[in-house]
């Protein structure tokens, strides 16, 4: 190992707000997000790429971001759950998610509405089983996910996407 | 498709609350922050100069740690220093034993002293400048070990040439205790049959949650005083094992969280990581970030009581009539006792399940393992119990060819029962059992299933109905600990809150409570804005605990199904001591009685006089901000209350007392297709039925149905901890243990019934953790698919996919478990 591991300048837009920053080469994407910028939406639950928590919009696309590096990012544009309703007005999805009570802790729910928001881009109408398939990277340790599919549903019903 | 029902709603419960939020799926004020991404984990605070923690741990399940060289970690520039259990040994004492003999001799420590005893047992911490540096120099430490033999299978851990965990409790016995109830002799002489059963096995696993253990730990050298930012779920636990640890006074430890990832149970026993964080930032004067790695949970945090249940012995009549049992129950407590023995006496909460056998026998053994240290987990011993008196039910219906719901139905408590002393001296409060199952029969659409079943078998499949029913004890009298331990003086319980009506005339609440996702903030505003007049919205209930509010006593936490009774029992009386205040204060300016005042939309005002009314925010003013000339001393506008259940410490002597204050209830059903080729098995079909008495937020009480079911499932299915050998945890991480996905769930209904508990200040009871009836379910759905093809008794709560193809290709070795004797 070497103890001051080497660095890199990247240049990054996230929620609208570019980014300059040197970045250590062996920094995972998630870190760099929740250490260095606080944007500490984007939670962490686990060591292997199972579980979601971590999942932000890369280029549009739903990534986890503890599964890459931050270099990996440079010249990229990424949302991440802080940038879903800036103005902090709910979106429909969001909405859904409450009415729905599809959260409880609340842990997963970033990653939850990344994906979901993700499916609903590109499948404004999702069937019940292409929500589960498309969250099926997301685990919820408290709800069973019941009540996460019904969000997602009626979020899709109310025309509503990220 | 995901279908919730709740077609059966019981009148009104009697509460001594006018219900109007009280009972309303009231939206969660939590929600707003926790969808945006601002709800603050431990992980989330940060501060300047802080040092992140790394723990070394073991990689062997036991050896003698000889010797420990940090000389190289420190010599990495960002390196800011390091922990061993020699300076653990000489700066603190060992942790307080809950165990009598031979397990109150075990010395736990923060870190590992002398010996490691499971693979990943800490045994020193690195603390650096970020995660990257702390982890790399963690690898830099040389521990130089000497490897002992190992004890893994719990049947093995009291044999004469055991390896020994701990010397100094003279063998791996933790606690052995003789529960026994009703007469034993009489009841096996009365019956028709006797059903043997020769080994039951309830599986090793726990309910991961999805946030990982940690603290960020600050030292006040000054003051002396530890503020700890972190997700322990029972602060008022936590902080008694600390105190005298640390050799401090307990208020030296002031605990605060706010939003927790899941609990479950296993963010109880983070006791000893937070006392080597103390360590740290005191020794290094900095901060200390302390965030688990998933493999870290998995290796070395609270998973759940595996228990072996052997030479169970049951007398039923020839009418099904049941009239009792006795067992062997042996558990395994993997290597230290950081909250056993207590699950020695909490399955005992429950001790019939839901039947009226009164003659009961169960010789309860703990022992210590060289597996990670076990702790509470969601329906923690009473759903190992339960799992066991399900088991009973079904094995016995399947050898005397009994209907399973009628062999229910027979020995259910019944309503008329209620309330019911158990043969312990429990009382369960309240609960119409055979209601409940043709609740789930109906959500479950019984009457189509052998339909379903000849469906089932045209395309190859072989189809089993099974029922999990099951209680979820809620509110501990504390005083069990006694039956444990005579010596220890811990009895009852209680819970705290505060209201205050602010300057402004806000209304703001704390608890001590730690919520983990349960919706406390918007269910106590629900019960406060009833008692106050006002909204929900106008409530301010502040976010998670902090033992300096003056919130905090000696149980505070979120654990064991209580909030609903304790902690909205606290909130009811503190607001309703407010409310006598407001109207004392109201009745001082108006020069009126007390009780001429009433509180409507935000005003104090004369009855039947809207026109001499004042808005509760003159109200907060005149004593906060504006009492020149006010002619008496007016009432502070702020209340704290205690509650207390009222309870009594249990016989110990007979082991008999009460022992919790309410049995809410579930009722589970489920259909699976099984593949006989293969033993793959699908859950097609699942329905699951609750009464926890009066609901505050029937749609919050749902969500912990549906997620306890969620749990269940899991464990009945995929998950588990596995060991080989030597001690390894062969399922570290969630892609050898595999947790529940949204592709893996079947479709549910829910039902609820209202049985209001007598005992409560709402008629609540606590929920959440669903007494494992899923498991039950799952495990009496197998067997029933089995029938057929050999009739497989199911021995072991976790059946994996080539547990069922082991049944399906020999069933008469899991037969050969089972023994019936008629007269």
């Amino acid at each position: 190992m070497t103890a001051v591991a080497a660095s890199r300048l990247i240049t990054v837009e996230i929620n609208g707000v570019t980014y300059e920053h040197e970045v250590p080469a062996r920094r995972l994407l998630v870190h760099f997000l929740r250490d260095d910028l606080a944007l500490t939406g984007t939670h962490i639950g686990c060591d292997t790429g199972n579980c979601g928590a971590c999942t932000i919009h890369l280029n549009g696309e739903p990534v986890k971001s503890c599964m890459l590096l931050a270099v990996q990012v440079d010249g990229a544009s990424i949302t991440t759950v802080e940038g879903l309703a800036p103005d902090g007005e709910l979106t429909p999805l969001q909405q859904a998610f409450s009415e729905a009570h599809a959260l409880q802790c609340g842990y997963c729910t970033p990653g939850m509405l990344m994906s979901a928001s993700a499916l609903l881009e590109r499948n404004p109408h999702p069937s019940e089983e292409e929500v589960r398939i498309a969250l099926q990277g997301n685990i919820c340790r408290c709800t069973g996910y019941w009540n996460i599919i019904e969000a997602v549903q009626r979020a899709a019903l109310s025309g509503g996407s990220a | 498709m995901t279908t919730v029902e709740t077609p059966t709603t019981e009148a009104a419960p009697e509460t001594t609350l006018e219900r109007g939020y009280v009972g309303l799926d009231y939206p969660r004020k939590e929600d707003r922050r926790l969808l945006q991404g601002q709800g603050v984990f431990v992980d989330d605070i940060k501060r300047w100069g802080m040092g992140y923690v790394h723990f070394v741990r073991s990689p062997y399940a036991h050896a003698k740690i000889l010797s420990i060289d940090v000389s190289k970690a420190l010599a990495v520039k960002g390196v800011y220093g390091t922990l061993t259990g020699d300076e653990v040994a000489l700066q603190t004492d060992p942790f307080f034993q809950i165990a009598s003999e031979p397990g109150a001799h075990v010395r736990d420590y923060a870190l590992a002293v002398g010996k490691a005893r499971y693979v990943g047992d800490p045994v020193a911490a690195v603390v650096a400048e970020t995660r990257e540096l702390a982890r790399d120099a963690a690898e830099l430490v040389e521990v130089e070990y000497e490897p002992l033999p190992a004890i893994v299978d719990a049947r093995r851990a009291l044999d004469e040439d055991a390896p020994i965990l701990h010397e100094e409790c003279g063998g791996n016995l933790a606690w052995q205790g003789t529960y026994e109830w009703g007469d034993l002799d009489a009841a096996f002489a009365e019956a028709d049959h006797i059903v043997r059963i020769s080994e039951l096995h309830f599986d090793r696993f726990n309910s991961t949650p999805l946030e990982l253990d940690g603290a960020l730990v600050e030292y006040n050298r000054g003051t002396g005083q530890w503020t700890l930012h972190c997700n322990n779920q029972f602060p008022g636990f936590a902080i008694i094992m600390m105190g005298p640890a640390l050799r401090v006074g307990l208020d030296k430890l002031r605990f605060v969280t706010q939003d927790i990832g899941g609990g479950f149970g296993n963010k109880i026993t983070s006791h000893p990581q937070l006392v080597a964080c103390c360590l740290l930032a005191r020794k290094l004067n900095r901060p200390i970030q302390w965030t688990e790695w998933r493999t870290e949970f998995h290796q070395s945090m609270s998973h759940g009581n595996e228990r072996w249940f052997q030479d169970i012995e049951v007398a039923v009549k020839a009418d099904g009539t049941l009239l009792g049992f006795r067992c062997k129950a042996l558990d395994d407590a993997g290597a230290y006792l950081r909250y056993e023995p207590l699950g020695g006496v909490i399955w005992s909460q429950v001790t019939p399940g839901m039947y009226r056998w009164r003659n009961i026998r169960v010789d309860f053994t703990q022992v210590m393992t060289n597996k990670a240290p076990v702790s509470p987990n969601r329906g923690y011993s009473r759903m190992q119990h339960l799992w066991l008196t399900e088991r009973i039910i079904d094995i016995v219906a399947h050898e005397l060819g009994f209907d399973p719901i009628e062999i229910r139905k027979r020995n259910y408590i019944q309503p008329e029962d209620m309330p019911y002393e158990t043969p312990n001296g429990c009382v369960y409060d309240s609960g119409d059992y055979p209601r409940a199952l043709d609740l789930a029969l109906e959500l479950i659409g019984y009457d189509q299933l052998e339909e379903r079943r000849r469906d089932a078998e045209s395309r190859g499949r072989l189809l089993g109905f099974g029922i999990g029913s099951t209680l979820d004890s809620g509110t501990n009298n504390f005083g069990q600990s006694q039956l444990i331990n005579p010596d220890l003086q811990f009895s009852g319980n209680n819970e705290v809150a505060t209201v205050k009506l602010d300057i402004l005339g806000e209304i703001v609440v704390t608890l001590g409570t730690t919520p983990q996702g349960q919706g406390h903030e918007t269910t106590a505003a629900q019960v406060v804005a009833d008692i106050l007049g006002c909204s929900p919205d106008d409530v301010t209930v502040r976010a998670g605990h902090d033992t300096y509010w003056n919130s905090h006593a000696g149980f505070s936490g979120t654990y064991a199904s209580q909030f609903a009774v304790t902690g909205l029992g606290a909130v009811k009386g503190a607001t309703e001591e407010l409310a006598r205040q407001m109207r004392v204060l109201a009745s001082m300016v108006f020069g009126c009685s007390p009780d001429d005042i009433e509180l409507v939309d935000k005003h104090a005002r004369i009855k039947g006089n809207p026109e001499a009314a004042l808005p509760f925010q003159a109200l907060g003013a005149i004593v906060n901000a504006g009492n020149a000339g006010f002619p008496e001393d007016p009432p502070p506008l702020n209340a704290r209350y205690v509650f207390r259940p009222k309870f009594e410490v249990p016989d110990k002597e007979r082991k008999f007392g009460n022992l919790t204050l309410t049995y809410a209830m579930q009722i589970h059903a489920c259909v699976v297709e099984v593949d006989p080729e293969t033993g793959y098995y699908e859950v097609v079909d699942y329905a699951a039925v609750d009464d926890c008495g009066s609901r505050v937020n029937p749609k919050i009480v749902e969500g912990q149905v549906m997620g306890a079911t969620a749990h269940a499932l899991g464990a009945a299915i995929w998950e588990s901890f596995v060991y080989d050998d030597e001690g390894n945890l062969l399922t570290p991480n969630f892609y050898d243990y595999h947790v529940p996905h949204a592709l893996d769930m079947p479709p549910l209904r829910t039902g609820a019934l209202e049985s209001p508990s007598p005992f409560t200040p709402l008629g609540t009871k606590g929920m959440g953790e669903g007494g494992g009836a899923g498991i039950h379910a799952v495990c009496a759905a197998l067997q029933d698919a089995l029938r057929s093809r050999g009739g497989a008794i199911v021995s072991d709560s976790h059946n994996p996919y080539h547990r069922v193809w082991a049944m399906l290709r020999d069933p008469d070795a899991t037969r050969a478990n089972v023994e019936v004797v008629s007269k």
